[in-house]
């Protein structure tokens, strides 16, 4: 199924005026900050409501201004990984995960598909300790986890490596990219990173100002990878010295 | 020491805290939505008993309330007993002393939790309710449970609105704070002081537990 997105939103600071695709795998919208990247994510999450636009998941209605329909947060399927990670701090890890899973299941099959989700993220060790006892990398996983527990329709990934040192963003960048694959549904990841768009993303939409401003195959938008770059490396992107390939539009590289 | 007044106290002071506690995290959940048209209006008229002199209170009482009130009267006409100058009377009054600290309290603490925690447990599918009840009421327990134990130390102790409303009938509506004055002014200093013993202490105990609970932040 294809996320189709169209989204116009004034707010301080920010000109919001975009329409995209996001076709099954990995789509990175990235963009300097500000240029109205999470701000998408939120509006297609229905965290935040735009001026005007739409938003459907293949046939499903999720925003249409013009007809007045909001699908509620709860009942559009989305995983939201947020960049604070979010995890309720209260819960045990598996109770994390578990939150998300099917509440018509029995308890115990919750726990059980909280578990084997935390194992597939390898971080199952920490299933009865609480968020505050994790480490950034444990915490990391256990969010990732929830969001791909829950049986999502679409993952929204905001920024939730950008914590991480190299060697740990590396490992978590193939286990997400494995699932997200495995799952078959389109997932989004908001980056400002060149490094996780090379590691997660099969296509990129670049923002810049509230407006795409190119949209392809990783290499047709970042340019190839030289010899000497380190994918897992934090090297910044340059936004302003970088021409903006703006063509072949929907290029499609996965 | 006469214990009656001071049972009487504790029990009228329960009662009221039950209702205070329910109904100050539903009117402070209220408070803490952004969403909620007028909300600080509605803030002002709850937490309003907090400034009001008690004489100013208990007559909004007696005139909403009395028997000559439309309220009163079907509560009358249900119950068989009036609402004021009985044990009802103090329990309404005790409610009106406790309501807005739990308000005030419940409102602090629900706005205190981290609003990415509620968004995530609803994109998780949590309706609203569910994570109210799941997420927010969890998180806010501290400053929630330091309102409603403020709120029943504030009952315990009404004059004022209590003397207005459910009048100072011994072994009736006769509560501590009314039996420590009506000693006083009789000059039976002696049956006072063991009753303002246990107020003053159960006052101190109360606010260092509710120092002690709000002092340390809640996990996250």
């Amino acid at each position: 199924m294809t996320l189709r997105v169209h989204l116009v939103a004034n707010r301080p600071g920010l000109s919001l005026d975009v329409r995209f695709e996001v076709p099954p795998g990995v789509t990175a919208l990235f963009g300097p900050s500000g240029a109205g990247k999470s701000t998408c994510l939120a509006a297609i999450a229905g965290l935040l409501r735009p001026d005007r636009g739409t938003v459907t998941l293949g046939d499903d209605v999720w925003l249409d201004t013009a007809r007045g329909i909001a699908k509620p947060i709860e009942r559009r399927g989305v995983a939201f990984v947020f960049q604070s990670l979010a995890l309720f701090p209260h819960l045990s890890g598996v109770a994390n995960v578990a939150y998300g899973v099917d509440p018509k299941l029995s308890r115990a099959a919750r726990r059980e598909r909280a578990l084997a989700m935390m194992d597939r993220m390898r971080c199952a060790h920490v299933a009865e300790r609480k968020p505050p006892t994790f480490s950034g990398g444990e915490a990391q996983r256990v969010a990732l986890a929830r969001a791909f527990a829950m049986g999502p329709r679409l993952v929204l990934l905001d920024e939730p490596l950008s914590a991480l040192d190299r060697g740990l963003r590396a490992d978590l960048c193939a286990d997400v990219r494995d699932i997200a694959l495995t799952l078959g549904i389109p997932v989004v990841l908001v980056t400002h990173q060149p490094s996780e768009v090379r590691a997660l993303a099969d296509r990129v939409l670049m923002l810049r100002d509230g407006r795409v401003v190119g949209e392809g195959g990783v290499e047709l938008v970042l340019g190839p990878l030289a010899p000497s770059d380190d994918p897992t490396s934090e090297r910044r992107f340059d936004f302003a010295d970088t021409p903006l390939p703006t063509s072949p539009r929907f290029a499609r590289s996965g | 020491m006469d214990l009656a007044p001071l049972l009487l106290s504790f029990q009228v002071a329960a009662i009221a805290t039950l209702i205070t506690g329910a109904l100050g995290v539903c009117l402070g959940a209220v408070l803490a939505n952004p969403r909620v048209p007028g909300r600080d209006v509605l803030d002002v008229l709850f937490t309003a008993p907090m400034v009001l002199p008690p004489t100013v209170l208990g007559y909004y009482v007696l005139v909403a309330l009395g028997r000559r009130s439309t309220l009163g009267q079907a509560f009358e006409s249900l119950t068989g007993s009036p609402i004021v100058f009985t044990k009802t009377g103090a329990v309404v009054a005790a409610v009106i002393g406790g309501l807005p600290l739990t308000v005030k309290a419940a409102r602090a603490a629900l706005e205190g939790v981290d609003r990415a925690l509620v968004l995530a447990a609803r994109t998780l599918g949590a309706g609203p309710l569910r994570a109210f009840v799941t997420i927010e009421l969890p998180l806010a327990s501290r400053g929630l449970l330091a309102g409603i134990m403020l709120a029943f130390a504030r009952s315990l102790g009404d004059f004022g609105v209590t003397l207005m409303v459910a009048g100072d009938i011994p072994g009736e509506t006769q509560t501590a704070s009314l039996a420590i004055y009506d000693a006083i002014q009789a000059g039976r200093e002696e049956h006072a002081l063991g009753l303002v013993a246990v107020l003053t202490a159960f006052a101190v105990v109360t606010l260092y537990a509710v120092n002690r609970l709000t002092a340390r932040p809640a996990p996250r």
